[in-house]
C-alpha cells in the first residue's frame, strides 16, 4: 500500500502543477475504498434493523430482506419488557450529560488554574494528575465498588456519575489550551479594573476557553455514554441500566434462547438507535472539538 | 517575589495580590482535587491494601504479605492473558497507528477529493459504543449467517469461522482497529495542521517528493502527538474488557473468562468473589502498563537524542 502511495505521490509532484489541480485520483480512490471499511459495518447495522428475525439470518446481509420491518422493530424496541429501552436511553442521557458537564467544569477550572497561576504545590499536583492517566480502569473500578458498597451507593445513579467526574486527560488538555488561548495581558487588564480573580475566570476565561471546553465535554460524554464496565459492576436493577448494559443483557438473553428468541432484531435496532445521538453530536460540534484537540496534541 | 525589589508600600500590595491569586488558584483546583482524591487515590490505596490480605474460610482476613502477587506470577490465566495482550500490542497497535498516520498524512497533503467527508467517515466508529461495535461485528463474523461468510460462500469457497479459537484474537484486533483508527488519525491530523507551512514549502519547491516531506519533515514534527497515541494504545490494549466480555457470550469456547487480564481480574472479583487476589491482579496490570509506557517513552527520547 505504501508502494502505491509513494508512486502516485511522486507522480503528482514530479510535474509542476497549479494548486487546484494537485489532487491525486489514485490516492483519493484508495482512501475512499478504505472508508468503506469504516462505513460498511454501520450500513449493515442500518439494513439489519429493517429486517425481522428470520430475514436477519436467511437473507444477504448487505441488502434488504423480503419484508421491511423497521417500523415493527422500532415498536418492539420500545415496548419489549414494558418499554425498558426508553428508560435505558434516558438513564444514558442523564449519566453522560451530568458527568460530562461536571467533568468539563472541574477540568476547566483546574486546567485554567494550572496554566495561569503559579501557586505552591502546583507542579507536584499536576504530575500526579498526569501519572493518573495511566491507571487502568480495573485497578479503580473494583475498590471503588467496594467503597461504594460500604456506604450504600452501589445501584444508584451516583455510582456512575461520581467516578465519571474525574478526567485527568481533560485537565491536561485544558491546561495546554488555557496557556495558549488566555493571554496574561488580558488578565492583568481585568485586574487593573478591579475585577476579582474568580470573576475574571467566569467572565473572561470561560469565554476564551469554549472550544477546549466543548472538546473535553464531548470526550467525557462519549466516555460515559460508551462505558460498560462501571455500570456493569455498580448496578444490578435493570431500571438503572444505561443502554450499553441493557443491550448486552438483551443480547445474551437472546443468545441463551428461551422465550426471548425474537429479540435479535430488537437488539440490533436498539443498537442502531443508541449510536445515532453521538454521531449527530460529533457532526454538529466538529469545528469545536477539532480545534480543541489540535492544541492538546501539538503540545503533548 | 519579583516585586520585593520595589518600594515598601508596593511590596505589601504585591504580596496581597499574590496571596489573593493563590487563594483563587486553590479555589479553582480544589473541586477537581477532591473528586480526584476520592475517586482515584483512595480506591487505588484501598486496592493496594486489599492485595496484601487473604480471606480464608477459617480465620477470616489475614495478612498475606506478597502471596497474592506470587500467585499471580505463576497463574497461567493471568500470564496467558498478558501474553495475548503482548501479541495484541505488537501486531494490532502498529497496524492501527500506521493506518491512522497514513490517513492523516494523506488527508493533510491536500491531494484527496472529499477529504472533509472522509475525515468524518473514518472518525464515526469512535462514536459507536464498544459494546455495540462488538455486538455488530459478532453478527458480521457469524459463520452461518454473517455477511462475510455469505460473500465467501457466494464465491464458492468454504466460509472461514472467524469466531473459532484460532481466529478470535485476529477478529478482536479488527474490532479494536475499526473503533480507534479514526480517533488516532484525528489526533495526528490536528498536529499536522499545526505545522507552519513554510517548514515544508521550501522543500516542495526544491522538488522533494511528498513521501520524502512526510518522512523527514512532517512525521518528526508531530512526534509528540504520535507518542501520545502510542501511550494511549498501550493503556487501551491492556485494559481490553468490552470486546472479550461480549465475545465471551457470543463464542464461549473461543473466548475464555481469562482471555484478557482485565476481564480475568473482573471474573476473579465478581464471579470467584476473591477481591484480594483481584486487587493484586489489577495492581500488577497497572505496573505492567506503567513500565511498558515508561520504556517506550525513554527509548523514544534516546532515539531523538541520537538524531540531534
Amino acid at each position: 500500500m505504501t508502494e502505491t502511495l509513494t508512486r502516485t505521490e511522486r507522480k503528482a509532484t514530479s510535474v509542476p502543477q497549479r494548486r487546484d489541480s494537485r489532487r491525486s485520483n489514485l490516492l483519493s480512490i484508495l482512501l475512499w475504498l478504505c472508508a468503506l471499511y469504516f462505513v460498511l459495518p454501520l450500513v449493515w447495522l442500518l439494513i439489519a434493523s429493517t429486517k425481522d428475525n428470520s430475514d436477519l439470518f436467511s437473507t444477504f446481509g448487505f441488502w434488504f430482506g423480503r419484508g421491511f420491518s423497521l417500523w415493527d422493530n422500532l415498536v418492539s424496541v420500545f415496548t419489549v419488557r414494558d418499554g425498558q429501552f426508553a428508560r435505558w436511553g434516558l438513564n444514558t442521557i442523564i449519566y453522560a450529560g451530568v458527568s460530562a458537564i461536571g467533568a468539563s467544569l472541574l477540568a476547566t477550572m483546574a486546567g485554567y488554574a494550572f496554566a495561569k497561576y503559579k501557586f505552591p504545590g502546583a507542579t507536584a499536583m499536576f504530575s500526579v494528575i498526569l501519572g493518573a492517566i495511566m491507571i487502568p480502569l480495573t485497578a479503580l473500578a473494583l475498590p471503588t465498588y467496594l467503597i461504594f458498597n460500604s456506604i450504600h451507593l452501589t445501584n444508584t445513579m451516583w455510582a456512575i456519575i461520581v467516578p465519571s467526574l474525574v478526567s485527568p486527560f481533560g485537565v491536561y488538555l485544558m491546561r495546554v489550551y488555557a496557556a495558549d488561548s488566555v493571554p496574561d495581558s488580558l488578565l492583568e487588564a481585568a485586574r487593573m479594573d478591579g475585577a476579582g480573580e474568580l470573576r475574571i475566570f467566569w467572565q473572561v476565561g470561560i469565554r476564551l476557553l469554549s472550544p477546549g471546553i466543548v472538546t473535553v465535554f464531548l470526550f467525557s460524554l462519549v466516555a460515559t455514554w460508551n462505558n460498560y464496565f462501571l455500570p456493569l459492576i455498580m448496578l444490578n436493577s435493570s431500571d438503572l441500566y444505561p443502554l450499553t448494559v441493557g443491550l448486552a443483557q438483551e443480547q445474551s438473553a437472546s443468545a441463551a434462547g428461551g422465550g426471548a428468541q425474537a429479540l435479535f432484531s430488537t437488539v440490533i435496532t436498539g443498537s442502531f438507535i443508541s449510536v445515532v445521538p453521538l454521531v449527530i453530536a460529533f457532526l454538529f460540534l466538529q469545528r469545536y472539538w477539532q480545534s480543541g484537540l489540535a492544541t492538546g496534541s501539538v503540545k503533548g | 517575589m519579583t516585586v520585593s525589589a520595589g518600594p515598601v508600600p508596593r511590596r505589601s500590595a504585591g504580596a496581597t495580590a499574590a496571596r489573593r491569586q493563590n487563594r483563587a488558584a486553590y479555589a479553582l483546583v480544589l473541586p477537581f482535587i477532591i473528586v480526584f482524591a476520592a475517586m482515584l487515590i483512595v480506591p487505588l490505596a484501598y486496592s493496594a491494601y486489599l492485595s496484601f490480605f487473604r480471606t480464608q474460610l477459617v480465620g477470616g482476613e489475614q495478612f498475606a504479605w506478597l502471596a497474592n502477587y506470587l500467585r499471580a506470577f505463576t497463574d497461567p490465566s493471568f500470564l496467558g492473558g498478558l501474553g495475548r495482550m503482548a501479541i495484541f500490542l505488537v501486531i494490532q497497535v502498529p497496524i492501527m497507528l500506521g493506518l491512522a498516520l497514513f490517513f492523516a498524512l494523506a488527508l493533510d497533503s491536500g491531494r484527496i477529493r472529499g477529504s472533509k467527508a472522509l475525515r468524518l467517515l473514518f472518525f464515526v466508529p469512535y462514536a459507536v459504543p464498544g459494546v455495540v461495535a462488538t455486538l455488530m461485528w459478532g453478527y458480521i463474523y457469524g459463520p452461518d449467517y454473517g455477511p462475510i461468510a455469505q460473500v465467501v460462500r457466494a464465491m464458492g469457497l468454504a466460509a472461514p469461522n472467524l469466531l473459532s479459537s484460532h481466529s478470535i484474537l485476529g477478529s478482536m484486533m479488527n474490532i479494536v482497529t475499526w473503533e480507534y483508527v479514526g480517533y488516532n488519525m484525528i489526533i495526528m491530523y490536528a498536529a499536522l495542521r499545526a505545522i507552519p507551512q513554510e517548514r515544508y514549502e521550501a522543500a516542495e519547491i526544491d522538488g522533494a517528493g511528498q513521501f520524502r516531506i512526510a518522512w523527514s519533515i512532517k512525521i518528526p514534527a508531530i512526534r509528540s502527538a504520535i507518542m501520545l497515541t502510542v501511550i494511549f494504545s498501550i493503556i487501551g490494549t491492556f485494559q481490553l474488557f468490552n470486546e472479550p466480555s461480549l465475545l465471551h457470550t457470543a463464542a464461549p469456547n473461543s473466548v475464555g473468562d481469562d482471555f484478557t487480564p482485565n476481564f480475568y481480574a473482573y471474573n476473579v472479583a465478581f464471579v470467584n468473589q476473591d477481591v484480594n487476589y483481584a486487587g493484586a491482579l489489577a495492581f500488577l496490570l497497572g505496573i505492567v502498563i506503567a513500565v511498558i509506557s515508561y520504556f517506550v517513552q525513554t527509548a523514544q527520547n534516546r532515539r531523538q537524542g541520537e538524531k540531534r
